[in-house]
Formats: C-alpha cells, structure tokens, sequence
C-alpha cells in the first residue's frame, strides 16, 4: 500500500492536535497494510492461477485461428459461432438431460440415507454414515476407471450374475445404455458426499422441536417429510447447486469411460469434452477458449436463475 | 509403433496434463530417464516410447562424445501428441527431439513445429530407408523427420483353431468371409476376427488396399487439401465388413482397450491382423492361451492377381522448431537408430520392424527366427514382401479428427444406422466442411 500524501505528512511524531477523523484514517490505513499483507498469499495465488490465466483465456477467446490461415482478431464471432454450434448446443441439451436425472437421483439418495442414519444411533450407523461416504473419498478418475472394468462384459460381475439365471447381461457400455451407466457412476460417487451435508443439517435441528411434532402426534415419517425437510431446504437447495454446477461442467466421468466405449462416448459428448477435444486433440485453442466461456456463461444463468427461484427456501430473501 | 492405448493412459491424459511444460526447457538441469555417460557434452532432448528404448539410447550414449541423448518417456502416441500440442501453443517445453508417427506429422508441420532436415544433412541418409517410409516423413522436398519403424500388415492366426474347427487359411477377403461363417457354423463361441470401430490407422489401412488415397496434400502449399474418403474403393471394403458385422460373424469390440486385449489372446479372436509391430505386442499380453498356436500369413488380397500391400503405423524421429541446436538435434534424429547395433536392441527386444534399409536387407533379419510363431521365419516370408509393396502414404494436417470422424460414423454403422456408402459420404461431407472452416481451399 502505497501512503498518501496526508498520511505521510502525519506521520512525524510531532504533538500537533490533528483533526479526529485523521487520525482515525491513519489507524485504518496501518490496519489495512496489515490486512493486505495477511491476505497476500492467497491474493497472489489467486490472481496468478485464478484470474490471469481467466483473462488470458477470454482474450485467446477473442481472436479466431485456423490451422490454415494465422491468429485474427474477431470481436465475439467465436461465440456467436459457439452459441450457434449444434454439437455445443447437442452438448448443452445432453448435460441438461443428466441433470434431469442425475441430481433427483444424487438428492433422493442423499437424503434419504441422511435421513435413515439421523434416526439411528447404534455403531452400526455410525459404520454405514462411513460406508456411503467412502466413495467420495476416492479420486473421481479411478472410480471411473474401476466401473470402466466393473461394466466390462469380461471382467465386470455382471456377466456371471445374470448368468446364473440363465439370462445374457446387458452391454453396460453400449449406445443405449451409457447415459444409465455415466449417472449411476456418479450418484455412486457424489451421493455420499451430499448425504454428509444433508446430516450434518439434521444434527444442528433442536430435537425439542421433534419431541413437539410427536406430542402433536406426529408419526416418525411426518417427522421426517413435515419438520425435518423444510428445515433443512437451505442446505438441499446448496447441494443441487453444487450438483447442478456440476453435472453442467461434467467432464472426467465419460472422459474416462470413452478409453473403453469410444463410440458410445464421441469425443463430443460434454460442453467440456468438446472445449479439451478442441485443445489438445485439434489444436483450436482459441475457439475452445470461447466453448468454454460459452459454457461458463450459461452455468452462471443457469445458477443464477436457481438461487433467484429458490431464495425463499434458502434463506437469501 | 502405432498408437498401442491402454486403459489406464485416459487417466495418466487427465491427471498428468498440469506436469509437462517447462521440465524440458532447462537443458543442462534436465531430468532424464536415462545416464548420461559424458557429462560435459551438451545434451539433446528426446521424447520417445519405444520399448527397450532406454538400450538404445545407451548405446547412443556410450558411443559419443560430441552430443548425448536426454531421453523422456512422454507418453504413447496421443497423449504424447497433446504435450507436444501445448508446447507448441505455448512456444516452450517442447524437446529438440520427437517421435512422431508419420501419420501426424503434416499436423505438426502446418503449425511450424518441426524443421526442414535438409538443410542439416538428411538427403544424405535417404537411401537408407525404405522408399514408402521416406515419402510418409516428406512433403514435396522437405524431410521433416528420419523414419524409424514401419508396419506393413500381416494376418497372425491361431493355426490351433484353424486346425481344430477345420478352416483353411484365407488368402483372399472373400475366402475369409467363408472361414468366419465355417468357424460359426463349426460351432466356435470366438469369432473369426473383431472389426474395431476405433481402428483408425487400421480401417484406413484396409481402406487403402482397395486403392483409397483418403488426402492430397503438400507442405508446400499449405492451404490446398484435396479429400476423398468416398471413393467406391473403400465403400466396397466398408460393406464388405458392413455384411460380416450384421451377420453376427465378426465382433465390434473397441481396439486396445483390456478386453480386447483378452480376447486377442484368449482365442476368442482366430485372427489377428496385424502390422509388423504386432507380435511385439502380443506377447506383452498376459491372460494367453497357453496352448495358443500362433502363425503368420499374408494379409487377405482382394485380387490375388494384383496384390496390394499396406501399412499400419510407422514412426519417426523429428527435430522440433524449438531445438536450441538444431544441428545437433538432427544430428541425434539420424544416428540414434542408424546402426546395427541399436538396431538389434530394437528388433530383439523391442520387436520393431526397421526402415532402416541395412537391417531390412540384412542376413540376420531376413532369416530371423521368431520363437513365438514356432520359429517361422516371419519376415522372410510375410512382412518383407508386405513392406517392399508399400509406396508410401499421404495424411491430413488434421489427422486427429479425421479418425475421430471416421471412429464415429463406423460406430453408427455397426449399430446399424447406415450402410457402409453412407458412413463414407457423410465422413466426405464433414471432413471437408471442417477442411473449409480451418482455411483450407478442399479441391476434390
């Protein structure tokens, strides 16, 4: 912080009577010096792998470059091109369509094993909280790669198990069924993660207010469904927008999974396969830079116009 | 060596893509892989994956005073190329020296990321290497990489299940579709072959000998691109398979992914058709048969009178534009495979198959003996002829998504959305779509 001329001229300890309101401008400032200096670290951290390369990217966005002709400078012609292009806009429609599916089934999920545990207190809860957790605590890429073998026709159970009734298994990584197998990976993966929150809600619930319902004869599922949810609809309200964000940027899952079914999974399945395809695998950084901007922007709308939706229900009215 | 993808290298992309970049560009601090056994020569930096590639850069190593080699494993194929990609977009951390496949290399070379090695000698090692491995390493007269191995293609079979169902070995592709119905109707559970989707240079290969020449195309002018992927050619050879998948009689598995792996040496393929680097990988698979049989043949003629020899792969050696001494680096591009010596390495233990004319022609190689195939002479009798017929191959600066597209409407094929003729107009109509969108000037 540089000092302004007023602070310096104050500076001298002289026993000059300075007006009040100087003074305590000079105190915020040394404050503040202070204050900058405790944030630097993650302001430069912040600024150096957060905000730059952001800018750099939304100025590559802007400049159109094709392998035959160089580097011009286009205004936003890449993002009406994006906005414009059917396998963006195919992209965008698919990771609608998962998050149609895939963030009811994360949340029923979520809530209902959340729901299950907050009414059990033997070890046994305290084992099975821990087992539905458990794949969370694993890295995104290696559970994808393990159900990549678990769907395998030859490797994976599946083949023995409906063997034993005599029926052929289904082709988990076929066209038809790879939407099914991509949400199961991830409810598997995330519904843990929520149910956590979703726990950790119920437990900061007065259980007073329990004892209340059960004397106003309340049974254990209007408990559950009449007191229990909407108390905790702020935090079922930030896990879909975690979900939401997430399932619209949805990336590793099918990116692994495209290593063994490459043509149920074009390189193009996601908004942000296609922005890494464009990258790394056809060089047009510069048009992937606006594809992912693109994408960014519709996450911002669409998080945007559900937090406005829902701000009676978590609690920002 | 073709692009060999494994199950695991989707995750080595995803995870290992933020720890490239700028390790390489610190010459002297470099981290290699290997010992450098001068320290006070100055040092080149070479991206490879060949197997056994470490005795060969020994060798290199040992050999010279003037120059050694720093060498990195960066990834196979694809995963190599997009390190390199974003080197070059970033104009640092690209090695002085690369192995590229001679597919790719016209992608590199439209973005300025390798060097003419004419000027530095290279003309002067041409009658070296096979005639079809120099034309796939040049554009008009430029040389912009050394050829290192190729792949002409071959039919490995398991002779075991030939004898045990009763087929004859096919010559002809329409003696192989009779076996692939005699296997079934024999009462196999294996099928005679799988027609992978995601084949690529492979599809194209089968492409090509029914005379599909899919690109013209010229480093010189750069912006004129001529494409026919439509040709009648290869939509005979699309329908051909096109039949035999629909029959139930060849499988579509995915190519190198763990499956296929196991079905590859597990009996439930018959055959295997291969280029020459293919026995190498063959036998780094685990789960065998242990009772396999396995033996070569040519690869199946459409007309045994006029027989068509094609390629599968192939890499080379080239000298990046970011070399600091590109001399040097072109110095290393030519001598690292340029003896016997390493040569030997290559063939024994890395089961490469050379264009490097001394070793091609040799007595050793010509009469090599493979224990794996029971001790047939499988050069002698098979690849040799396969590599003296191929005349070489022309790619597109966009090679990547001409698979990918290509990978795409094979798929939807199979599935049976269309015909054979149709996948072929559609990849034509979308290949030269995007040819226009990229600046280039699509002449038919």
């Amino acid at each position: 912080m540089a000092l302004t001329p007023a602070a310096t001229k104050a500076a001298p300890p002289l026993p000059v009577r300075k007006p009040r309101r100087n003074s305590i401008d000079l105190m915020d400032r040394k404050r503040q010096r202070w204050g900058w200096l405790f944030v630097a670290p993650f302001g430069i951290v912040f600024l150096t792998f957060l905000v730059a390369p952001l800018a750099y990217a939304f100025w590559m966005s802007l400049h159109t470059s094709t392998l035959a002709t160089g580097t011009t400078f286009t205004w936003f012609a890449n993002y009406v091109k994006a906005f414009t292009d059917p396998i963006f806009l195919g992209g965008l429609g698919r990771v609608g369509q998962f998050a149609l599916i895939m963030i009811p089934a994360q949340m029923i999920v979520a809530l209902v094993a959340a729901l299950v545990l907050d009414n059990l207190s033997t070890a046994l809860s305290k084992f099975s909280r821990l087992m539905i957790f458990v794949p969370y605590a694993i890295p995104v890429v290696i559970g994808a790669l393990m159900w990549g073998f678990l769907y395998s026709p030859r490797f994976g159970p599946a083949t023995d198990i409906f063997g034993l009734v005599g029926l052929a298994a289904p082709d988990f990584l076929s066209q038809g069924s790879i939407f099914a197998s991509l949400v199961n990976i991830v409810t598997w993966q995330w519904a843990g993660y929520y149910m956590i929150i979703i726990y950790a809600a119920l437990r900061g619930i007065d259980p007073a207010i329990y004892e209340a319902a059960r004397l106003d004869g309340a049974n254990g599922r209007q408990i559950a469904l009449r007191v229990k949810v909407p108390m905790i609809s702020s935090s079922m309200v930030m896990v879909l927008i975690f979900s939401l964000i997430g399932t619209l940027q949805f990336f590793t899952e099918p990116q692994v999974l495209r290593a063994v079914a490459q043509g149920a999974i074009p390189v193009s399945y996601t908004p942000n396969m296609y922005a890494y395809s464009l990258a790394f695998s056809y060089s047009q950084f510069n048009y992937a830079a606006a594809i992912s901007f693109a994408l960014g922007i519709v996450v911002f709308i669409g998080s945007y116009l559900f937090l406005f939706l829902t701000r009676k229900q978590s609690g920002l009215k | 060596m073709a692009a060999i993808g494994v199950i695991a290298v989707a995750a080595a992309a995803l995870t290992g893509c933020s720890a490239d970049g700028a390790a390489s560009k610190s010459k002297p601090e470099a981290s290699c892989t290997n010992k450098i056994v001068n320290k006070e020569a100055p040092q080149v930096t070479v991206w490879a994956w060949y197997p056994a590639f470490e005795e060969v850069v020994d060798v290199f190593n040992t050999s010279h005073d003037d120059v050694q080699v720093c060498w990195t494993n960066a990834g196979q194929g694809n995963d190599e190329y997009t390190k390199f990609s974003t080197s070059i977009e970033s104009k640092s951390g690209a090695p002085d020296v690369i192995m590229l496949e001679s597919e790719v290399l016209s992608s590199f070379t439209i973005r300025d990321a390798l060097v003419d090695l004419t000027e530095y000698g290279a003309n002067d090692v041409k009658d070296k290497y096979t005639e079809g491995s120099w034309k796939d390493a040049s554009s008009g007269d430029a040389v912009y990489a050394i050829p290192v191995d190729g792949g002409p293609m071959g039919m490995l079979y398991r002779q075991d299940l030939f004898d045990q169902y009763g087929i004859p070995v096919p010559t002809t592709w329409a003696e192989f579709a009779t076996a692939a119905q005699a296997l079934k109707t024999a009462g196999s559970d294996g099928v005679l072959v799988n027609f992978p989707t995601n084949g690529r240079a492979f599809n194209q290969a089968l492409f090509a000998q029914a005379g599909s020449v899919p690109f013209t195309y010229d480093s010189t002018s750069p912006i004129d691109i001529g494409i026919a992927v439509d040709d009648q050619g290869s939509k005979d050879v699309l329908n051909y398979w096109n039949d035999l998948v629909q029959k139930g009689l060849v499988t579509t598995d995915d190519a190198f992914t763990a499956d296929y792996n196991t079905s590859l040496v597990d009996g439930t393929y018959a055959v295997y058709l291969a280029a020459a680097w293919g026995p190498g990988y063959l036998q780094g698979l685990s789960d065998a048969d242990t009772g396999a049989v396995w033996r070569v043949a040519p690869l199946p003629q459409w007309d045994t009178a006029n027989p068509v020899q094609v390629n599968w792969g192939g890499s080379t050696f080239a000298v990046t534009s970011q070399a600091t001494d590109k001399e040097l680096a072109a110095q290393v591009a030519i001598e690292i495979f340029g003896t016997d010596e390493a040569w030997k390495i290559g063939v024994e233990k890395g089961a490469l198959f050379p264009s490097y004319t001394p070793m091609l022609d040799s007595e050793y190689f010509v009469n090599l003996e493979y224990p794996f195939f029971g001790g047939q002479q499988i050069n002698k009798e098979v690849f040799l002829t396969a590599a003296a017929g191929y005349g070489g191959a022309t790619f597109s600066p966009f090679q990547n998504y001409a698979y990918d597209q290509l990978t795409e409407e094979l798929y939807s094929m199979v599935q049976g959305e269309q015909d054979g003729s149709q996948a072929l107009d559609d990849l034509q109509a979308t290949l030269v779509k995007y040819a226009a969108e990229q600046g280039f000037t699509v002449a038919k």
